[in-house]
């Protein structure tokens, strides 16, 4: 595995790095995640780096390779396997003037630090009145489709919009990611940032049964190799369309954007990069247009964020709506090991749930 | 259902669940209670490794003997002044508490909690740290801020939530928060603010400042997965902070056999994480000063952290919440073998030959009357329930640094809902 910090992906449409490097060159999103930190952490000296397996290593998906050897020990390091104390001392940081970046391994393992983010990370500017804050950026890698069983796999996004006071962002581009994840940690609240790790290595239409594509023919994969942000709480229309409203997050951009190129229908595809705070203007000028709003998210149903959606769409788009809002989502189950497949929410289920919201 | 039991053969198995020795209208006799004479445990230089004095975990640093006198390697050998100073500030707190106990008892506020019997834990500790070293307090620690001078107004502003609260109503009263005397905002979730202190000491190492963190917890909260998590991060990157655990017996109703206590000391937790552990008698100021001196020492010269077990006693309720007659014996104050911290301070300072019981009275009743005249002053602002003490909207402050579209939204919904029925809040 690479030491370098940017080791540009060079295929079809990449450009080398070297004496002169380029502006922009080719990553796969654990590149650009890598490229956001050393950028932050170059920048300013107050930028922490610690959790499991981070600094030596560089991290179990190798994230942050590298910059332990850049930036040195003290700013980038390993922690013991504790999933409070990371938080916990993260915070404790915070309150000092430091800007930590803690990495929980998998969002599966972050209920330990639940207390942490919730009761404390998330309140301590409204209980201070400001005294004493918490620009902590937690990062982990969420999501199935990588066969991880029922304790690699899990979106737990929906937990955290519930909780008053931190912010929960979710790139789908290596582009988004590294600006998104650049803007999290310069924002002077918590900040939840989970990494859809199906797409680490490429964007996933679905199709599992298919070859795997990597980054390199996406245009989300050209990523400026100095200093950028993607604001958050603004969403992206991914693709124009006028027949209905899409809105989804994460690894489920692609694979909606796979069924609608298939099913030909002109859709509007909504990448909400920020759960919370929500861009509502976007959403609601599409769905004013198109009449229709399909919700897709690979988290469980009951109580998932696409019940905040829906609700929304409903309060703020109802005489537009010209059929009920359309949910495709992870079943109320465990995530399955060997029926992962028939737990995503994939281009089956989407495809009929499409053909269902159009027949009205 | 359950089962039945199989392998009849085999002795049955039973469950010890722990059960305090007094219950309300037992005798109390605390002879069993092990106290070691002042002056005998040894005080190890402050950069012997924490291997080599293991068994400091398992006695009491004492200092204050029977009879007044200060004894023993750990006495700090405090000035006269110093020793006043520090009397004062523990009487002033248990005035304090006084008049605040009464103020919730006479509807001013709706919660308050007492220190009773604890004072020399928070106030020999803050008069033995720097003033700028950064304090994690529990609930229980209003001694640091009042050691440290925070204005009572301002406590007192909190307590009631009034106009002049600079937390601006949104924290339970005596959650106070308070940078810079280096005061940790406090969170009503237990132990919490363990791990955050070591991460500040962390961040303070690794910053290359001299600044030192300290936090304290409750023995019940010993049994808090945070606690463990902060123990083990500070033993890993030796962080520079003073671990405190006020083993004050009771839990609320939960006597400190359910958080371990029938089995070791809770100052021998820090034997398995091979930290710096003392068990120091909570009810000697100076024991308590000197054991902080050492740590705080330990911590500033990159010796690590160290586990302080305050051996005391809570003489009062948990809360104003809370009543202790329901489950413990009343006797049990009165017979608490380490005596009352501010009469021991007192009596020691007597047989100094630098104070008497009439000067002790006499400031008795001048912290008094200044603790009432500050409630006088702080009342001016208000008492919580009578008016709106904050602007309505106020509510919506401080989620986020700059307010997003949702609660501008909701906020805008509330005004527009308190507009439509005729302000009912206005008129409180």
């Amino acid at each position: 595995m690479t030491d370098t910090i940017l080791d540009p992906v060079t295929s079809d449409g990449g450009r080398v790095g070297g004496a002169d490097a380029p502006a922009a060159v080719r990553m796969n999103m654990i590149q650009a995640i890598n490229s956001a930190l050393d950028v932050v952490m170059d920048r300013d000296p107050d930028v922490i780096v610690m959790g499991e397996d981070v600094g030596y290593f560089g991290g179990v998906f190798r994230a942050t390779a590298g910059l332990q050897t850049k930036y040195g020990k003290t700013r980038v390091f390993d922690t013991p396997i504790t999933e409070i104390g990371i938080v916990g001392v993260a915070i404790g940081m915070g309150a000092y003037g430091l800007r930590p970046v803690p990495e929980i391994q998998f969002a599966d393992y972050i209920y330990p630090a639940l207390d942490q983010l919730v009761s404390e990370a998330a309140r301590l500017r409204y209980r201070s009145a400001g005294e004493f804050t918490s620009p902590i950026t937690v990062r982990s890698p969420y999501g199935g489709g990588i066969f991880g069983g029922q304790t690699h796999s899990q979106s737990p996004e929906g937990i955290f919009t519930h909780v008053s006071g931190i912010k929960t962002v979710i790139p789908s581009t290596p582009y988004d990611a590294k600006g998104l994840l650049i803007a999290a940690i310069e924002d002077n609240d918590p900040v939840l940032f989970l990494e859809p790790k199906r797409i680490y290595n490429g964007p996933f239409d679905g199709h599992w049964d298919r070859p795997a594509k990597n980054w390199s023919a996406h245009g989300g994969g050209e990523v400026p190799t100095g200093y950028y942000r993607v604001e958050l709480g603004k969403a992206q229309v991914v693709r124009a369309g006028e027949a209905l409203t899409i809105l989804c997050y994460g690894t489920m951009v692609h694979v909606v954007s796979g069924v609608v190129a298939e099913a030909g229908v002109d859709a509007e595809i909504i990448d909400l990069r920020t759960l919370v705070p929500l861009d509502i203007e976007t959403i609601e000028a599409s769905v004013k247009k198109t009449g229709r709003c399909m919700i897709v998210h690979e988290a469980t149903r009951t109580s998932g964020f696409g019940a905040e959606l829906s609700a929304l769409v409903q309060e703020r788009c109802f005489y537009h709506l010209e059929a009920p809002v359309e949910r495709v989502t992870g079943f109320d189950t465990p995530y399955p090991h060997s029926l992962e497949w028939a737990y995503f929410p994939g281009p089956v289920r989407i495809g009929e749930a499409l053909k269902k919201i159009m027949k009205d | 259902m359950a089962s039945e039991p199989v392998r009849a053969n085999m002795p049955p198995l039973s469950l010890h669940v722990p059960e305090p020795k007094f219950r309300p209208g037992d005798p109390v006799d605390f002879a069993d209670v092990d106290v070691p004479p002042a002056g005998s445990a040894r005080r190890p230089d402050t950069a012997e490794p924490a291997g080599r004095f293991t068994e400091l975990a398992y006695t009491l640093v004492r200092v204050l003997d029977e009879e007044g006198g200060a004894v023993g390697p750990w006495d700090p050998k405090l000035s006269p002044d110093r020793l006043r100073e520090m009397l004062r500030a523990m009487a002033l707190t248990r005035a304090f508490d006084e008049r605040m106990f009464r103020a919730q008892r006479q509807g001013k506020t709706s919660f308050y909690m007492k220190s009773t019997g604890e004072e020399a834990v928070s106030v020999a500790a803050a008069f033995a740290m720097d003033r700028d070293d950064m304090c994690f307090p529990s609930y229980r620690q209003q001694g640091i801020l009042i050691s440290r001078g925070y204005p009572l107004v301002e406590m007192m502003n909190q307590i009631y939530s009034n106009s002049g609260d600079k937390l601006g109503g949104k924290q339970l009263p005596i959650m106070y928060s308070a940078k810079d005397h280096g005061f940790f905002s406090i969170s009503g979730n237990l132990a919490t603010q363990y791990p955050q202190a070591v991460g500040w000491a962390m961040a303070s190492a690794v910053k290359g400042d001299s600044r030192i963190a300290a936090t304290w917890c409750g023995e019940g909260s010993t049994a808090e997965g945070d606690f463990h998590s902060a123990c083990t991060f500070a033993s890993v990157y030796r962080a520079p902070v003073v671990m405190n655990v006020v083993n004050n017996q009771w839990a609320i109703s939960s006597f400190s056999g359910f958080a371990g206590a029938e089995a070791t000391t809770f100052a021998a937790r820090a034997v398995g994480y091979g930290i710096a552990g003392l068990r120091v008698d909570g009810n000697d100021a100076l024991a308590v000063y000197a054991a902080t001196q050492w740590a705080a020492e330990r911590a500033r010269t990159n010796q690590g952290p160290t586990l302080i077990e305050h051996f005391t006693y809570r003489a009062e309720g948990h809360s104003t919440s809370d009543d202790p007659s329901a489950y413990r014996s009343a006797g049990e104050p009165n017979a608490w073998p380490l005596g009352d911290p501010i009469r021991r301070l007192r009596d020691h300072l007597i047989a100094l030959g630098e104070w008497d019981e009439e000067r002790h009275e006499r400031q008795d009743k001048e912290l008094a009357a200044h603790v009432r005249d500050c409630q006088k002053e702080a009342e001016k602002n208000g008492i919580l329930g009578h008016g709106l003490h904050q602007p309505l909207d106020s509510l919506f402050d401080g989620v986020f640094e700059d307010m997003p579209w949702h609660l501008r939204e909701q906020r805008q919904m509330m005004l527009d809902e308190e507009e439509a029925s005729g302000r009912p809040w206005a008129r409180k």
